[in-house]
C-alpha cells in the first residue's frame, strides 16, 4: 500500500472516499439501525404498522415517550414460540449440509480445472462463471421442469425401470438441496480454483519421490494449501444459504420453513413488521461471526494479489 | 510440472459441466415445445414466443427491469469504481476498516435482511416506493460486486505507470482519466455487466423495495412460476439467458481485445 494519500491527495481523494462511503452509510448502515429500532417496537394497526414512531416536533418529551415505547417483547415471542427456533435450526442445518455437499462436488471439479492445460483453464473458468450470470430464478425454475411429477427425471428413471411410479421430488428437502447445490456451485468452485491454481504441483511430485502415497500427499499438502479457498468458498455459500428464500420457497415443502421464508411470511402475509425485524436482527447475530471471517479472508486475498 | 487430464480429472470436469448446463439446455429445448404439457413433445414450435408479444404485463415488467438494471448498474459502476480506488490507492485513510466492512458485507448478506432494512428505511423516510427505490436498492447491492472486480484489476497492474505520469507533473485527476481508467476499463465494463445482470435477476430485494406500478420481470416470473410450469415462462427465460450470454461473450471479447485473457468473475477471486 505504498504511495499513500499524497498521491491522489487533497480534495479529490476525499471525494473518492466519501461519495461511496456516504452512499453505504445511507443505504446500508442506517437501514440496519432502523431495523434494530423497529424490532424493539410494537405492532399496530396504523401506517406504518408499528408504534412508537419517532416525532421530531415533539422535542425532548417526545423522545422520552419514544424510548419508553420500546421493548424486547418481539424477542421474547421469538424465543417462546418454537416455530422460530425450529426455523433457525432448519436454516443452519440446510446451510451446513449443502455447504458440505458443495465442497464434496466442487473440490474435484476445481482440482481438475487447476490441473488442466493452461489454454483450457480460462475456457473452463468462463464455463463455470457463465451459469452464475444467468438468472438465479431461471435456474431454479429449470429444476421445476425436471423434478415435477411428469418431469424428465421421473420419466428417465421409469424408462430405466429404476422406479415404477413417479416420485414426488418437488416440495421436499431433497429438491431444496438439489436447487441449492446447483445454484451455489460456481460460488464454491471459483475460490477453490483460485487457491489450487496458485499451488505448486511439483510439491506433490516431491512428496511422491519421498515415498508418500497420493492420498497422504493430498491430505497433507493439497488440502492445507487450499485452506483459504476452502474457507472463502464455504462461507460464500453458507452465509447466503442460511437466509435463502427463493429456493426453499419454490422447491421446498410447506411443512417446515427456513428462516428466510418465515421472515417473508411475517412481513408480507402477517404484516408484522416488528417481528420480521427482530427475526432479521437475530439472523444477523447468528451470521456476524462467519461474515467477519469472510471479510478477513477477502481483505487478505486482495492484499496477496497486490 | 506435469499437467494434463487424467481420467479422474476429465470425468470431474465433464460431470460438473453437465450438471451446470443440462437443466438450462432442457429449459431452452422445452421453450420450443409445441405442446402445452411438459410430458408431451408436440414438435418444434415458436408459438410461446409469439404469445409473449401479446402479454402486456410481462412486457411492462421487462421494460421496468431493463430500466432499473441500466440505471442501477450505471450508478453502481461509478460508486463501485470509486470505492475500489479508495481501497487500493489511498492507503490507511480514517474509517478504512468500517468502509471495507461495509463494502464486502452486501456480497454475502442474505437478501431478505438487505431488502427488509432498505424498505423500512424508505418507509421511515417517507419516500414513495417504486422505480427509484428499487434502483437505489440495486445500486447498493451491486456496487460491491463492481468494487471487487475493479479492485482485483487495480491491485494487479503496474503502478509505476501512474507514478511516472504524476512524476512528470500530470495532475491526479488527469492521471486517472488518461492512464488508470484505460488500464482498468475491461474490469469496469465487466463490473457494469455483472451489476446489470444481478439487477435483472434480483427478486427478493425488488419485492421488498418496490411499490405500486413498478413490477419487475423476476417478480412477474415468480408469481407465474408459483402456479406451475408454463411454456411461456420457458420462452421468456430462454430470451433472458440469450441476452445475458451475448453480454458475457461481448465482455470476454472486449477484454481479450484489451489484452487481458481473463474475465472478471466472482467476489472471492
Amino acid at each position: 500500500m505504498a504511495g499513500g494519500s499524497t498521491r491522489f491527495g487533497g480534495f479529490g481523494a476525499r471525494l473518492v472516499v466519501w461519495v461511496p462511503y456516504a452512499w453505504l452509510i445511507v443505504f446500508f448502515l442506517v437501514p440496519f439501525l432502523i431495523v434494530l429500532k423497529i424490532s424493539l417496537s410494537q405492532t399496530a394497526i396504523a401506517l406504518p404498522p408499528y408504534v412508537p414512531t419517532f416525532d421530531l416536533s415533539a422535542g425532548w418529551e417526545g423522545f422520552k415517550s419514544f424510548l419508553g415505547g420500546l421493548g424486547l417483547d418481539n424477542y421474547a415471542s421469538l424465543f417462546s414460540d418454537e416455530i422460530y427456533g425450529l426455523s433457525y435450526l432448519k436454516s443452519l442445518k440446510v446451510a451446513a449440509v449443502s455447504t458440505a455437499i458443495l465442497l464434496a462436488i466442487g473440490y474435484p471439479l476445481a482440482y481438475a480445472m487447476a490441473r488442466a492445460p493452461r489454454r483450457l483453464q480460462s475456457v473452463l473458468v468462463m464455463l463455470v462463471i457463465l451459469p452464475f450470470w444467468t438468472s438465479f430464478l431461471i435456474r431454479v425454475y429449470a429444476w421445476i421442469n425436471i423434478l415435477q411429477s411428469d418431469g424428465l427425471l421421473n420419466r428417465a428413471l421409469q424408462a430405466l425401470h429404476v422406479i415404477d411410479a413417479p416420485v414426488a421430488w418437488l416440495a421436499s428437502d431433497t429438491a431444496i438441496y438439489i436447487g441449492l447445490v446447483y445454484s451455489y456451485l460456481p460460488f464454491m468452485v471459483l475460490p477453490l480454483y483460485a487457491a489450487l491454481e496458485k499451488m505448486d504441483f511439483s510439491l506433490l511430485e516431491a512428496a511422491a519421490d519421498l515415498g508418500a502415497r497420493p492420498s497422504t500427499a493430498f491430505w497433507r499438502i493439497t488440502v492445507p494449501l487450499s485452506l483459504p479457498g476452502i474457507g472463502a468458498g464455504a462461507l460464500l455459500c453458507f452465509i447466503p444459504i442460511t437466509g435463502e428464500f427463493v429456493i426453499p420457497d419454490l422447491l421446498g415443502g410447506s411443512d417446515s420453513l427456513m428462516i428466510g421464508q418465515t421472515l417473508w411470511t411475517e412481513f408480507f402475509s402477517n404484516k408484522d413488521w416488528p417481528v420480521a425485524s427482530s427475526i432479521a436482527v437475530v439472523l444477523l447475530c447468528l451470521l456476524v461471526g462467519p461474515i467477519l471471517v469472510y471479510e478477513n479472508l477477502q481483505v487478505k486475498a486482495v492484499e496477496r494479489g497486490s | 510440472m506435469r499437467r494434463g487430464l487424467t481420467l479422474f480429472n476429465t470425468t470431474s470436469i465433464a460431470l460438473g459441466l453437465a450438471f451446470l448446463y443440462l437443466p438450462i439446455v432442457i429449459l431452452v429445448i422445452y421453450s420450443f415445445n409445441a405442446s402445452r404439457l411438459v410430458a408431451v413433445w408436440g414438435g418444434w414450435s415458436t408459438r410461446w414466443y409469439a404469445a409473449l408479444i401479446d402479454d402486456r404485463a410481462m412486457l411492462d415488467a421487462a421494460a421496468a427491469s431493463f430500466g432499473i438494471a441500466a440505471g442501477s448498474a450505471a450508478a453502481a459502476t461509478v460508486l463501485g469504481t470509486l470505492a475500489a480506488l479508495a481501497l487500493t490507492r489511498l492507503g490507511r485513510f480514517r474509517g478504512r476498516v468500517a468502509f471495507s466492512a461495509m463494502v464486502y458485507a452486501p456480497l454475502v448478506m442474505p437478501e431478505v435482511i438487505t431488502g427488509l432494512s432498505l424498505l423500512l428505511m424508505f418507509v421511515a423516510a417517507d419516500v414513495d416506493r417504486g422505480f427509484l427505490t428499487v434502483t437505489a436498492a440495486h445500486t447498493t447491492l451491486t456496487m460491491c460486486f463492481v468494487t471487487v472486480v475493479v479492485q482485483s484489476r487495480l491491485a494487479s497492474f503496474d503502478r509505476s505507470l501512474e507514478e511516472a505520469a504524476m512524476d512528470l507533473g500530470c495532475p491526479p485527476l488527469r492521471t486517472f482519466l488518461t492512464v488508470t481508467l484505460p488500464l482498468i476499463a475491461p474490469a469496469v465494463i465487466a463490473g457494469f455487466l455483472l451489476a446489470f445482470s444481478l439487477s435483472l435477476d434480483d427478486l427478493v430485494i425488488a419485492s421488498f423495495t418496490t411499490g405500486p406500478g413498478a413490477t419487475t420481470l423476476p417478480m412477474r416470473i415468480y408469481s407465474e412460476v408459483r402456479l406451475g410450469v408454463k411454456p411461456e415462462i420457458n420462452a421468456i427465460c430462454t430470451i433472458l439467458v440469450t441476452v445475458v450470454a451475448i453480454a458475457i461473450f461481448a465482455a470476454a471479447w472486449i477484454s481479450r481485445r484489451a489484452g487481458e485473457g481473463e474475465t472478471a468473475g466472482l467476489p472471492a477471486k
